[in-house]
């Protein structure tokens, strides 16, 4: 199968037990860990495994598998046209020799990683999709995806960066025009009645990653910010019918813990919420760091964790066998994703103040990936609402290489020192 | 009963014992950090009796790893020991071999805000070092030098290694090498000033770290901020008295 697909065997098989025994450092040596997240455990355990044979078994059957790195890339779609979405390899620091060799050095840890894993031949995902979906959020990304696509098809979605009514237009045409790429790839027409179909899928998913979140509100956390992480980003490459099920799962057992006060930590343990960049399988660092020395993680303000799910699909009042206004509907959802692209992007402060309130949390970490301008600058404006919600805030700046975590831990365990 | 404190910095361990009640140093000592540091630590705590310890610094994981010692942040460290040195302190500036820390506290040493130096040593103490050693200045000279040189020459660089190459630039260009010194300064001064306008500044300000016994960097930051910062008696043992009054606290 890895022949099949042009992986680096050598290289690959380096990479999996790489991240086998830091797996196992970060997340089974927790302590009073939820039953539940043995379906975790095991998803892990076969994400370059069984996964993938499921992708290639679903494209024998003339599926089509479409790859995205970004949450503007509405799955409905994609599912409506009976395709299998997956979000792609794009969190160690791997093939940074080979992507430097295209792109600029100071290019943040995220796009090189993105263009490492294709160029070093290790991302499974990335060889079993018939073509990528690209979108213009921040420069960095808009113009590799114009290299990227010489290596592999890629479909570049144009996300406006303001929210006027012009704007909103554009982004809406975007959508039609995905759609037609879709169905025409796909070979298959994208009607009223299976976007409706996708949509309960998807907005399921959304439901159940929510109720997830409010089960952190409870002081013993039921749950650890590492676990809670890991969940959001399986969320975007296992199929998302039994992802659904298994997390509802979990949450059913999380609530028995809440009542039965119990959790990951004792009642009192400090209490964090992490906000800015995204994080993507395997960059578990900074969570790492963060509860290694005392603190629980109650929340993810990022487009790995809430950023990415808290807003379902909206269909009060569509006439469902409309097709059109279905669609609006989906682009309506997506455009209310508050991406630090955007100017100006007050909701998602309010979104950090919300969040806060709600889990509790006595500080905010807000983490950016070096050379990530939009988060690296919207830093300020969060310290302003921080100060305003009279918690301590911290920016940490760093990028998937570990020869920085002892200098971020001094920072992270100062920090802890202020809230404890 | 007797408590202890032990700075495992970069560039040199500071390790200093308190009486607990009185908070008055009874013993204090500094070496260079070197390649055995585990057992020189050893040596240095052996050399006085006490009755409790904390350990803060760069290398306070190996002893917590080694001895079993407690540890605490540098940031909580020179908090507690800028208040010691000098009581109702809003803010330390502690510029060290390799981080330059701005710490803001509450008047009581409690940390409020803090800021560390990114990975670059650009903006720490060690960036003098390299470039006095250029320059042929002993470190304990630079400043007084500098102070004889004339404001203009400008570097830029965000990079300490590139910047030693400037003042290498500087000097095949024939500039003074007391101007040279004077931009040396002028260009650690910036970044630190900025540094403490982000933390927010709030008199008075305890200057710690071996950097502030540099007359010619104190000067010009003095003038920057436009106002005066306060040299502590033995501005490096700043972070190892911190750790020590910690210790004499959590031992009462």
């Amino acid at each position: 199968m890895w022949t099949d697909l042009g992986l680096d065997l050598e290289a690959h098989a380096g990479l999996m037990n790489v991240l086998g025994s830091f797996y196992t450092d970060i997340y089974l040596t927790q302590t009073n860990r939820p039953k539940g997240m043995e379906y975790l455990d095991f998803v892990i355990s076969e994400v370059h495994g069984l996964r993938i044979e499921e992708l290639l078994a679903a494209k024998a059957q003339g599926r089509k598998v479409i790859g995205a790195f970004c949450l503007y890339v509405p799955e409905e779609i994609l599912i409506a046209a009976d395709a299998v979405s997956v979000g792609l390899c794009a969190g160690a620091d791997i093939g940074t020799a080979q992507a430097e060799q295209v792109l600029p050095r100071n290019t943040c840890a995220l796009i090189k990683s993105f263009f490492g894993f294709k160029l070093a031949g290790l991302c499974p995902y990335v060889e079993a999709c018939d073509f990528v979906i690209g979108e213009t959020t921040c420069d960095g990304k808009t113009k590799a995806y114009e290299i990227f696509n010489q290596y592999k098809e890629t479909f570049v979605l144009e996300v406006p960066h303001t929210k006027s009514p012009a704007a909103t237009k554009l982004w809406r045409s975007e959508i039609g025009r995905l759609v037609e790429k879709v169905e025409t790839a796909a070979g298959k027409k994208i009607t009223a009645a299976n976007l409706l179909k996708a949509i309960e899928t998807v907005n399921a998913k959304r439901a159940v990653l929510g109720r997830l979140n409010l089960l952190r509100a409870a002081d013993p956390a039921p749950i650890s910010g590492r676990d809670a992480l890991l969940i959001n980003q399986v969320a975007f490459y296992d199929d998302p019918v039994r992802f659904t099920k298994k997390i509802g799962e979990l949450c059913d057992e999380l609530e028995a813990r809440v009542a039965a006060r119990e959790g990951v930590a004792p009642k009192g343990t400090p209490r964090v919420l992490l906000s800015g960049c995204p994080m993507a399988i395997p960059n578990w660092k900074v969570p790492f760091l963060v509860e290694k020395n005392g603190a629980v993680i109650v929340g993810e303000e990022s487009c790995v964790g809430e950023r990415g799910t808290r807003n379902l699909v909206d269909l009060t009042g569509v006439d469902i066998s409309d097709r059109d206004a279905i669609l609006d509907r989906i682009a309506e959802r997506y455009f209310k994703i508050d991406c630090a692209v955007f100017t100006p992007n007050a909701d998602r402060n309010l979104h950090v103040r919300e969040m806060s309130a709600r889990n509790h949390a006595g500080g905010v970490i807000h983490y950016a990936i070096q050379f990530c301008t939009p988060y690296l600058m919207e830093a300020h404006g969060m310290e302003q609402t921080a100060r305003e919600m009279e918690i301590p805030l911290l920016r940490l700046e760093t990028d998937y290489s570990m020869e920085d975590a002892p200098q971020l831990e001094t920072r992270i365990q100062a920090f802890l020192e202020m809230i404890r | 009963m007797r408590a202890a404190g032990l700075d495992i910095g970069s560039r040199s361990v500071e390790f200093v014992v308190i009486e607990s009640e009185t908070g008055r140093v009874v013993h204090e000592r500094e070496i260079p950090t070197g390649p055995a540091m585990a057992e020189e630590c050893r040596l240095l705590v052996d050399e006085a009796p006490f009755d409790r310890l904390l350990a803060t610094g760069y290398g306070r994981s190996l002893v917590e790893v080694s001895f079993g010692f407690p540890t605490v942040t540098e940031i909580k460290a020179f908090g507690r020991g800028a208040q010691a040195a000098h009581p109702g302190c809003r803010m330390v500036l502690d510029v060290g071999g390799q981080d330059t820390k701005v710490i803001a506290l509450n008047g009581a040493g409690k940390v409020l805000r803090f800021e560390m130096n990114d990975r670059c040593a650009a903006g720490a103490g060690r960036f003098l070092e390299m470039t006095a050693a250029a320059l042929r200045y002993e470190i304990d000279d630079f400043g007084a030098a500098a102070r004889q040189g004339a404001p203009g020459t400008v570097i830029s660089s965000m990079c300490a290694v590139f910047s030693e190459s400037e003042v290498v630039g500087l000097m095949t260009k024939g500039s003074r090498r007391e101007d040279i010194a004077r931009a040396v300064h002028d260009s650690l001064a910036r970044r630190i000033v900025s540094q403490m306008r982000r933390v927010g500044i709030s008199p008075p300000i305890v200057f710690a770290g071996g950097a502030a016994r540099n007359p010619c960097l104190r000067h010009l930051i003095e003038q920057d901020i436009g106002q005066a910062l306060v040299v502590p008696e033995a501005p490096q043992r700043i972070g190892a008295l911190g750790a020590a009054m910690l210790a004499a606290e959590a031992s009462a």
